[in-house]
């Protein structure tokens, strides 16, 4: 028996090792890169570079911006979206589910560059709003990443709580700010992760939409250009400081595996 | 009542005008010789076979295909076989491995990306032409979807059963294939369809990790919107128009079959 568990317990060891190869070590490699000059000298001056610099400070800012006003219009428009989906009693839900939903499946290049032609026409000269436009852009990329957890979360509330509080005289307003709000916190946590952290790094699409400020991912994209991989591992290394730290905030409050979630619906 | 629910239906509507109405516009100019939106011109297919005939553009297309289903293949069997061995094993392993299959899930793909490409290309120094860090890149951020969509099904799982196949005689590796194996199956072909539109979705890692003569739609795309050519940046409004409508009845499908076997179990 002793030798029958052992074997199973094998199957354990590639996988292991692929974690090892191609996560933890990257991310060692990334730390002594972070803190090294190009004659493998230790150093802090990309720390310091980076936090003297008024032009990398103010990507750190612009970044923080875009992703905090993107989250907050994700969650302005979903939450509201998932609320009214959760509680329909359309017979086709789960195809209107599905209707919100489905861009995720489609290529994200391909979504802004159509968003980019309906913009240009609309706005005619897309450098006019820059902020404007990278909010819609990045709205537009990841509205369906906030809808779905919200949705789960609500969906999956046990309904005779509402009923019970309005029985015990709660109206309908008292009702959902003290019941369904605060139950639906896992599902917010979620999507706001899922929207916050990549509206920080992802600059593909404010390229696309002509906006040639920097935000935390352009600063990677252009040391890897200029194959500055101490500079860049540095970046890397402080997204990834502020990835920790988020995580570490919102850990045991998120719904689970909501990333997940996007193919089990497949 | 009646008035909420109007209210709640046009703002459903407004969002999904919001999320479909810039794919649904740029597929209809698709099927016109305009190169703007908004410019009226007669009825063309000529977008479509540029997209069919030019070999730059089939080759990215095919090439594209053949990265997202190869390295969901592999994703899937690293995945799937990790999951098993971890589920397996002492809870010490498991926390372990679990813990570092998190980062890549959390992680933002530019860090990924770039902590691959410096690991593997800079410190390792294998050449990005071999695809070696581009295949690493792209399983390194499906794995561990796969991971955690096998998991939940193996907790699932009713493990006296794999005991009975052993006392009648079954050898493990028999035991785990017919009857491990069928009880999470549905956990593995999840994690396989999202290791694919991830695969397809990324534009961060395979800009870090892949040769120079190769590009997938996302780094085409957004090369192409860089450039001015009009016969590529309308051909592409042709593939936009050809994806959706790919996911479109893949959904339908998926949906009519489960609705079928939902009918079956009724």
């Amino acid at each position: 028996m002793t030798a029958l568990r052992f074997s199973r317990k094998n199957l354990a060891l590639p996988y292991a090792l692929f974690l090892l190869v191609f996560v933890a070590a990257p991310l060692l490699v990334l730390f002594y890169y972070a803190f090294t000059n190009g004659q493998g000298h230790f150093t802090l001056g990309n720390l310091t570079g980076f936090f003297t610099d008024p032009n990398t400070l103010g990507t750190l800012c612009y970044s923080f911006a875009i992703a905090a006003v993107t989250t907050l219009v994700c969650l302005l428009i979903a939450y509201p979206t998932a609320y009214i989906l959760a509680n329909s009693r359309f017979k086709q839900k789960s195809v209107l589910v599905m209707l919100f939903i489905m861009p995720m499946w489609i290529n994200f290049s391909l979504r802004i560059t159509a968003l980019k032609e309906i913009l240009t026409l609309i706005e005619g000269n897309l450098a006019m709003f820059p902020f404007f436009n990278a909010v819609i852009g990045m709205t537009y990329d990841f509205l369906p990443f906030m809808i779905l957890p919200i949705y789960t979360t609500l969906s999956k509330m046990d309904r005779s709580l509402i009923e019970a509080a309005k029985d015990l005289g709660a109206d309908e307003k008292a009702a959902f700010l003290k019941i369904t709000l605060p139950l639906s916190v896992p599902g917010i946590v979620s999507g706001v992760s899922m929207v916050f952290l990549p509206a920080m790094t992802n600059y593909v699409v404010l390229d696309m939409l002509y906006n040639s400020t920097y935000i935390m991912g352009s600063l990677i994209g252009s040391y890897f250009s200029a194959y500055n991989w101490h500079g860049g591992s540095m970046i890397a290394l402080i997204l990834l400081a502020i990835i920790c730290i988020f995580t570490l905030l919102t850990s045991g409050m998120e719904e689970e595996d909501s990333r997940a979630m996007g193919g089990a619906r497949l | 009542m009646k008035k909420t629910s109007a209210a709640s239906g046009i703002f459903i509507g407004l969002v999904l005008v919001f999320l479909y109405a810039p794919i649904l516009i740029l597929a209809v100019y698709s099927f016109t010789g305009a190169a703007n939106i908004g410019a009226i011109r007669s009825f063309s297919l000529h977008n479509y076979v540029t997209l069919f005939t030019t070999p730059e553009l089939r080759d990215m297309i095919l090439g594209t295909l053949a990265l997202a289903f190869g390295s969901a293949a592999l994703a899937t069997i690293l995945g799937t076989v990790g999951a098993i061995g971890a589920f397996y094993s002492s809870r010490k392993v498991n926390s372990g491995i679990s813990t570092i299959n998190q980062i890549p899930v959390i992680n933002a793909d530019v860090v990924t990306g770039f902590s691959i490409c410096i690991l593997l290309v800079v410190v390792l120094g294998i050449s990005k032409d071999t695809y070696i860090p581009l295949v690493a890149g792209h399983v390194t951020l499906c794995a561990p979807f796969v991971f955690l969509s096998v998991t939940p099904k193996l907790k699932q799982m009713d493990s006296s059963i794999y005991e009975a196949a052993l006392d009648l005689g079954a050898t493990p590796f028999t035991a785990l294939k017919s009857v491990v194996l069928p009880q999470i199956i549905s956990g593995v072909i999840s994690g396989f369809s999202l290791a694919i539109t991830l695969s397809l979705d990324d534009y961060f890692i395979a800009t870090y990790t892949k040769p120079a003569t190769f590009d997938t739609i996302s780094t085409y795309v957004v090369n192409a919107t860089k450039g001015s050519q009009t016969t590529i940046k309308t051909a592409l409004w042709a593939l936009s128009t050809v994806i959706f409508l790919v996911v479109i009845l893949i959904v339908a499908g998926s949906n009519i079959r489960a609705l079928r076997a939902e009918g079956r179990e009724a």
